[in-house]
């Protein structure tokens, strides 16, 4: 059984309180290839910033790129097509210009077209779940998607509302912090990573999933692929084409950085740390 | 004086019979091969200490004073709490990274400024101390941890950075900064370190100098001795050498600082270093391409010289070999279509667009043309450092499959890997892995070699076999590791005779009683 389905990503917004491996500083509201930063490494990061007048971080010129749950998200729907159990996969991304590039970096990864939702300047800004999923709700509709995947959630915001708002909006069933998804029938089977462990449920397509990060290992873009990708089209489409008001009703008060750790004392001898818990008031 | 009259006074049995092998030179007659070849065996069978058989072998202890009970409390008086004798502390530091060669230090001592250097210097000096200087620990050559019970002289808490100027992006700081440390603090300051290697967690600064540590980078900004503006050295007998200068350029007498560069620590203690520092990219790509014969490799390094020119940062290869180490060890994927031989490709400039551009011109060109066969790019910071993997962490995998034996050499880039299917067909079944993979973009070739377990006669079958070979290229046996206590006997494949005397002069020199890192770097046997 084929089935055209587009692939969208979760839109992300600041995330001032720093996730203790990811530090990452964008804020570009996309359901799909959002951009950010990804900075996983144990000890080089780029430095998050936030701006003097306090009302977001820093993202000029820093580097954005497609949010890691997103590319799970992607290559799952290519997994499925290889399969040949869907028919059509669609990368869309909200945002400026640059956004282009991640959905080339899909598009290379084995999507079959793209589309582009232009929000830029003070729109992009504001951009978050809520605009986000009404524009999917409405591209889902116009293009009769059968399945929408996105990530769990965006690493610079950690709002994980995007895929629920989207099934809310559209009345469809979800499947969200998928770990594994099978097609039986017209029914996806998910297995949803939970607190106390694993949850398996049925859902009728047409459905949205969230990719959690045991979903898969995303592929590398292969050079032939990435030519093949150049030839690819990717779509332009406004909010206002799909009938959606980005205007926020979420207004930014401010930015801070997290407290400064204080430096730690390095004492030489036992005693002298049995003395300095002492006089700390610790023994 | 010095120390070839320092042999003679040695009793007969132990001089070495290395000293009748005929003397080396980079230009070895058929004739020449088969006399070295018949000393060997003859010394071989003799089973003598440091000899063709094992000339990575310590020579006997020299006779330098011992540690005593004196002498440690001056060490305890100058550096409270720093003069370490507990064993299990000194375990690790007289052991190399690739643990392989064992000292039995019993002092270790980590000085904070250079004025204690100076003072124990001075107080070894005068003793007759023999002193092994130490860094991160990590060479691969044996240089850095002690033969017998020489002081351990640790730069490990020398680890300030002294000044920074962002607008030369000259850097001073002391020996003992972590080169990944200094990475951080110049990335934060829009600056990077103009080397890099797969050491940087670990090792110092001051150990980088000191053997002129080639790296990653060397490609794109050249070595330490272009770098490196000026050093602090403190020399054998204390007495301390200021040339921390942080000027570009200065004609003013003979450049002292180039003779303790790449000295390994033998000439001198170095003690701070001002280096210059190279604007952080604000662009940087990787590309991992594969190539199905080591021929396409060099067209597709032409290609990527002419068409990425100036942004080109690196160019590294690994055999298919190393892969499937990477595989079955460290659990790393192979992004790509497996091929014979895989590049890693490093661009970095000042615009991202302009170097895409580039780059993507170049891998088309490479890709339609055939000379790739499969490749993919990375341009954000994860990905980049999952590519980079691939290539660093190679040595690690190597460290599974039991003993290495390694080999840093220096060749013409087309012959780079004639010499890993020559030692192939050579050593048959004897070695479990022979791999190759290294710097192809300078000429260096990391050729190693393993067994489940240290075998002699493999290491008779690859020794001196591997370094005439090198020789016969007129490569250089070590291109980048130093020479360390493994490889000092074989500085006459790649140096001639009168080089190496004059080395044994300036060593005797600046060093008169041979206390600083003794049996390393020189000869044992200086003809």
């Amino acid at each position: 059984m084929h089935r055209s389905s587009e692939v969208k990503h979760v839109a992300s917004y600041l995330n001032t309180r720093g996730c203790e491996c990811f530090g990452q500083p964008c804020e570009s509201h996309c359901p799909v290839l959002t951009d950010r930063t990804i900075h996983v490494q144990l000890k080089t990061f780029i430095k998050i910033r936030v701006k003097p007048d306090r009302t977001g971080v820093v993202t000029d010129g820093v580097k954005h790129s497609m949010n890691p749950f997103c590319e799970i998200a992607v290559e799952e729907a290519i997994k499925l097509k290889e399969k040949k159990l869907v028919k059509e996969v669609v990368a869309v991304s909200c945002g400026p210009q640059q956004v282009q590039e991640t959905i080339r970096t899909a598009l290379a990864m084995g999507a079959d077209r793209g589309i582009h939702v232009e929000v830029s300047g003070k729109d992009y800004e504001t951009l978050g779940p809520l605009q986000v999923s009404k524009i999917f709700a409405a591209l889902a509709k116009k293009e009769q998607a059968d399945l929408i995947i996105l990530g769990k959630q965006a690493i610079d915001d950690d709002c994980n509302q995007t895929g629920q708002m989207i099934a809310a909006l559209l009345d469809w069933p979800q499947g969200t912090f998928a770990s594994e998804m099978t097609l039986e029938a017209d029914k996806m089977k998910v297995v949803r990573e939970v607190d106390g462990g694993l949850e398996t449920i049925k859902i009728k397509l047409p459905a949205v999933v969230t990719a959690d990060l045991r979903l898969n290992t995303p592929r590398y873009a292969t050079l032939p692929n990435i030519m093949k990708a150049k030839k690819k089209k990717i779509a332009n489409v406004k909010p206002a084409d799909l009938g959606v008001d980005v205007c926020s009703r979420l207004e930014v008060l401010k930015v801070d950085e997290p407290p400064q750790r204080q430096a730690g004392v390095k004492v030489e001898t036992v005693d002298d740390l049995v003395g300095k818990l002492k006089e700390a008031g610790r023994v | 004086m010095g120390i070839f009259q320092r042999f003679a006074r040695l009793p007969l049995k132990s001089t070495y019979i290395w000293s009748l092998c005929p003397q080396y030179s980079t230009d070895l007659t058929a004739v020449d091969r088969a006399l070295i070849l018949i000393q060997h065996r003859y010394v071989h069978s003799r089973g003598l200490g440091a000899s063709p058989a094992n000339p990575g072998a310590a020579p006997p202890r020299l006779p330098f004073s011992r540690v005593t009970q004196e002498v440690l409390a001056f060490f305890r008086t100058l550096l409270p709490g720093r003069t370490i004798t507990d064993p299990d502390l000194l375990k690790s530091s007289n052991v190399d990274w690739l643990k392989t060669v064992e000292g039995n230090s019993e002092v270790l001592l980590r000085p904070k400024t250079t004025e204690e250097v100076s003072q124990i210097l001075r107080h070894c000096s005068e003793r007759n101390l023999a002193v092994c200087p130490q860094g991160g620990n990590t060479g691969l050559v044996g240089g850095s941890v002690p033969v017998f019970d020489e002081i351990i002289l640790s730069t490990s808490l020398m680890n300030q950075v002294i000044t920074f100027d962002n607008i030369s992006g000259i850097l001073t700081c002391q020996a003992g900064c972590v080169l990944e440390n200094l990475s951080n603090y110049l990335e934060e300051r829009d600056f990077i370190m103009p080397l890099d290697l797969g050491a940087k967690g670990s090792c110092h600064i001051g150990g980088n100098v000191s053997t002129n540590a080639g790296g990653l980078r060397l490609l794109r900004y050249g070595s330490l001795r272009g770098t490196v503006l000026g050093l602090e050295v403190v020399l054998a007998d204390g007495r301390i050498l200021k040339c921390l200068a942080t000027l570009r350029k200065d004609n003013t007498g003979y450049d002292l600082k180039q003779l303790f560069i790449g000295s390994e620590g033998t000439l001198g203690v170095i003690t701070a270093v001002s280096i210059l520092c190279p604007r952080k990219p604000k662009a940087v790509n990787v590309a991992f391409l594969g190539c199905s014969s080591f021929q396409q490799l060099l067209e597709t390094f032409q290609y990527c010289r002419g068409m990425l020119g100036e942004i080109l940062s690196a160019f590294e290869f690994l055999d298919a070999s190393c892969m499937s180490l990477l595989e079955k060890h460290l659990k790393l994927t192979n992004p790509i279509t497996e091929s014979p031989f895989y590049i890693v490709i490093e661009t970095a400039g000042s615009n991202a667009t302009h170097d895409e551009e580039k780059l993507h011109q170049f891998l088309e060109e490479v890709m339609t043309s055939s000379l790739v066969t499969d490749g993919t790019v990375a341009t954000e910071a994860t990905k980049i450092k999952a590519l980079w993997s691939l290539r660093e962490r190679v040595t690690e995998a190597l460290t599974h499959e039991g003993y290495t034996y390694k080999y840093d050499i220096s060749l013409p880039v087309e012959k780079i890997y004639d010499l890993v299917q020559d030692m192939r067909g050579h050593l048959g079944d004897m070695a479990k892995n022979v791999v190759g993979y290294g710097h192809v973009g300078d000429g260096n070739l990391h050729l190693n070699i393993t067994s489940p377990s240290k075998d002699p006669a493999l290491l008779a079958a690859i020794e001196p076999y591997v370094y005439e070979w090198t020789s016969e290229w007129k490569g250089s046996i070590s291109a980048e590791h130093g020479l360390g206590l493994k490889k000092r006997n074989y500085i006459y494949y790649s140096k001639p005779s009168e080089a190496v005397a004059l080395m044994g002069s300036i060593k005797a020199m600046l060093d008169p009683k041979g206390i600083l890192n003794p049996y390393k770097t020189l000869p044992d046997n200086i003809h």
